[in-house]
């Protein structure tokens, strides 16, 4: 393809592109998205590429399927939309793909049993459902809809416009002052403001002439989140127009884009547009004929959470331990190989487009004061709708949870949420002691200095929802271990701290221990936040500390009357079925690992306690709910 | 499996890729990583000769980070997900019932060096949790009896 030589020949090929689509194609558009991956969304976009060759249909236009990242509502995977009509299908099924193909495709009528129903009403499109009403789609407005493979469907989308009107018609200042206005912080968790960190590193390499680096750091290391996975998959050019901009203002002509190994989709998305877009001269030297050259190349991670910590993934660049060093200096004065190097978040980068195209007083207005803008959420855990979700930011936990997670399913009930990851807290439903305005409207603003309030962080963005049948304790402990095996090792608070921290939490999730021992722990990990050298360190505790904050209570139950009120714990808990609802079906038996549930068909079954190790298979399986944990 | 023969991978070739400079380690025993399932001694060596990276430094990389090994992996490599909400839904248990049905301990290879076993913290695939990845394939609402079904048909 012929390079593009200026904004006009952009433009030019953007229109040519629109033009030559088909307004009356039919288009299908499968989502690949982590979760509809993970349940066979690529035999459902094969099953209609081979149904629409055996096809005998008259077209008069070739259907269009298209596979694209995220569509949002994972747990209805996976998702198709469709046009004519704008339908939104759920749960689709390679089986129903020949079915949709004649009717939609082919009839444009809708198949109802495929559409999303919640309380007995369906929904045809996705702007109908609940879910998606609260929602303001900003950065994931091309997630979803777009290709990701493919540059010409992004350009047609409006890819690289802002980057044209950054380099051709504002100076490296004003795009800086741009971003300022805007009130951009960070989207990686520390919410430190985006435009502060980018004018001290252009400061720095004017006082010592060199080069200044840039690096997006996707190592999304914390469980439970998906954000960055889903726009380095979903919407890869967002990621490098956002590098390029911040090069342009910076006076930075290298990117490194810093993914995690985990992510080998992500990896290869993001390889694809940067070979793209090298292709067409968007990037590399003299893009759109400014005069301004930049060039992106790609690093994966190799397996290290601390490497999500961005003096830790300087030095992996440079192929070293990951090792975080003390700041001050901070990167923006001595990074890479020791020039001004400025690390944003992966979800920031992408917002710099946006923020161009918007004009910073209008990106200013979403969301609220300090806290500008929307962020995305994976919204995970016992939660009925889950999946990824965009929101402007000081939302209600509330909404979030309730009404874009249609809250919790079955009998159980709303306990906490975590946010953050292992960062970040267990912060509870009802927070009444945290903000007199939180007390007022019974639930938490989500914003950067909200969650701060609360002793969690905002983090990156995972929320995971926890009901009545998750155990603090055991949760806690989790990210104990998490971080325990994660922790570099180089400083003594956080290397033997949280061994020490983690000694605790073992004999509470036992039963054993004192009250007192509550209070030793939390004078444990206030000395980590007090003395680790890294932010990893000093937030390693606020798991713990903020459990016991909001749920001392449960640590009691465990403590004093030997009891896991969750019933998760495996020592403080046993198992044991209900004469009265067990219909000998069998089930347990079958499944049970070590075989020590015994009883004939249609008669009641038994579980022996000595043999029985806890797992819960009995009861996960058992169709009648007779399984009961004490 | 016809037309495929095993074909030894070649360090030299993937050593080329690269220019001679120290930026460059981990990218390279990656691709080493990649190619050969794991990193032996004499390959280690050969990449800091090549590189100009002492033993010393090399050998903390590759121990440092995960996606390293100094041992052959299996054929097919079982990542069980114990993300948040992969813990929260039973990724704990899953992991315990495979290393009993495989029997392998987390991190080992089956004696056929068939399977590697290891968990992972979070695939970001938490809406279908508990996750496990085979390969490069994800199953999500994974349970040992579809863990199970997905290892007979490879």
């Amino acid at each position: 393809m012929k390079k593009i030589m200026s904004a006009a020949e952009l433009q030019d090929l953007s229109q040519t592109l629109l033009a030559a689509s088909d307004p009356d194609q039919p288009v299908a558009r499968v989502c690949l998205g982590p979760g509809c991956l993970a349940l066979g969304a690529e035999k459902v976009s094969q099953a209609f590429r081979s149904a629409l060759k055996k096809s005998n249909a008259n077209f008069k236009v070739q259907p269009l399927i298209k596979t694209t990242g995220c569509h949002g509502l994972c747990s209805q995977g996976t998702l198709v939309n469709l046009s004519p009509g704008n339908f939104m299908y759920v749960r689709v099924k390679p089986e129903d793909v020949p079915e949709i193909v004649e009717t939609t495709l082919v009839g444009g009528k809708v198949v109802e049993r495929l559409l999303y129903s919640e309380n007995g009403t369906r929904y045809r499109t996705a702007a109908d459902i609940p879910f998606y009403r609260a929602q303001q789609k900003v950065i994931l407005k091309n997630v979803g809809t777009i290709d990701p493979l493919d540059i010409k469907d992004a350009i047609m989308a409006g890819a690289y416009q802002s980057m044209a009107k950054a380099l051709l018609e504002m100076s490296p200042d004003e795009v800086i002052h741009t971003v300022e206005v805007s009130g951009l912080r960070g989207r990686g968790g520390g919410g430190f403001p985006t435009a502060y960190k980018w004018r001290r590193a252009a400061e720095n390499a004017q006082e010592k002439p060199g080069p200044v680096f840039l690096i997006a750091n996707g190592e999304e290391g914390d469980p439970g989140a998906f954000m960055d996975r889903a726009i380095m998959e979903g919407d890869p050019h967002a990621v490098i127009e956002g590098m390029i901009i911040g090069g342009y203002a910076m006076g930075a002509h290298q990117g490194f884009l810093y993914v995690r190994h985990e992510y080998p989709i992500a990896i290869q998305h993001l390889s694809v547009a940067v070979q793209q877009a090298y292709a067409l001269g968007l990037l590399g030297k003299n893009i759109l004929g400014s005069g301004f050259d930049f060039d992106i190349q790609l690093n994966r991670g190799a397996g290290a959470y601390v490497c999500g910590e961005e003096t830790a993934i300087i030095a992996s660049l440079e192929g070293r331990v990951g090792e975080p060093v003390v700041r001050p200096p901070y990167p923006v004065e001595l990074g890479l190989w020791g020039r001004p190097t400025v690390i944003n978040n992966v979800e920031t980068w992408a917002n710099v487009p946006h923020i161009i195209r918007l004009g910073a007083e209008s990106y200013a207005k979403l969301g609220v004061p300090h806290s500008t803008g929307t962020k995305i959420f994976s919204l995970v855990g016992k939660v009925r709708n889950s999946g990824l979700v965009e929101v402007p930011m000081g939302i209600s936990l509330g909404a979030l949870v309730e009404e874009i997670g249609g809250g919790v399913p079955g009998q159980a009930h709303f306990k906490a949420v975590q946010t953050g990851g292992p960062s970040g807290g267990i912060v509870p439903y009802e927070l009444k002691d945290v903000t007199a305005e939180a007390a007022e409207k019974k639930t938490l603003s989500v914003d950067f200095d909200s969650m701060a309030r609360t002793g969690s962080i905002m983090g990156g963005g995972g929320m995971i929802v926890m009901d009545n049948h998750d155990c603090v304790v055991d949760l806690a402990r989790y990210f104990l271990r998490f971080l325990e095996e994660e922790s570099c090792g180089k400083c003594l608070p956080c290397r033997l701290g949280l061994k020490g921290m983690l000694g605790f939490l073992d004999h509470f999730a036992k039963g054993e221990g004192t009250p007192e021992d509550i209070d030793a722990l939390e004078s444990l990990g206030q000395a980590l936040v007090d003395g680790s050298l890294c932010g990893l360190g000093k937030s390693a505790p606020n798991a713990v500390l903020t459990s016991i904050r909001y749920f001392r209570d449960e640590y009691l139950a465990h403590i004093v009357d030997h009891k896991c009120p969750a019933g998760v714990c495996k020592d403080l808990i046993s198992f044991s079925i209900d004469p009265e609802t067990c219909d000998g079906c069998g089930l347990c038996a079958e499944n049970c690992p070590e075989e020590c549930i015994t009883g004939k068909k249609k008669k009641l079954f038994t579980i022996n306690p000595a043999a029985c190790i806890r797992c819960g298979v009995c009861r996960d399986v058992c169709p009648v709910n007779a399984v009961h944990v004490a | 499996m016809e037309g495929k023969k095993p074909q030894k991978p070649d360090i030299d070739a993937l050593m080329e890729k690269y220019p001679r400079h120290p930026q460059h380690l981990i990218s390279l025993l990656q691709d080493v990583q990649a190619a050969f399932s794991y990193i032996s001694p004499e390959n280690l060596n050969l990449v800091c000769d090549y590189l100009g990276v002492p033993i010393t430094q090399a050998w903390s990389v590759v121990t440092f980070y995960k996606s390293f090994s100094l041992e052959p992996k299996g054929e097919h490599e079982i990542k069980v997900c114990l993300g948040t909400t992969c813990h929260l839904k039973g990724g704990e248990n899953l992991a315990s019932a495979c290393e009993r049905v495989l029997q392998v301990e987390r991190g080992q290879t089956t004696e056929d060096l068939r399977f590697t076993l290891d968990t992972v913290k979070c695939v970001g695939a938490c809406s279908e949790a508990p996750v496990v990845m085979v390969d490069k394939e994800y199953l999500g609402q994974a349970s040992l009896l579809s863990l199970k079904q997905h290892l007979k048909k490879l």
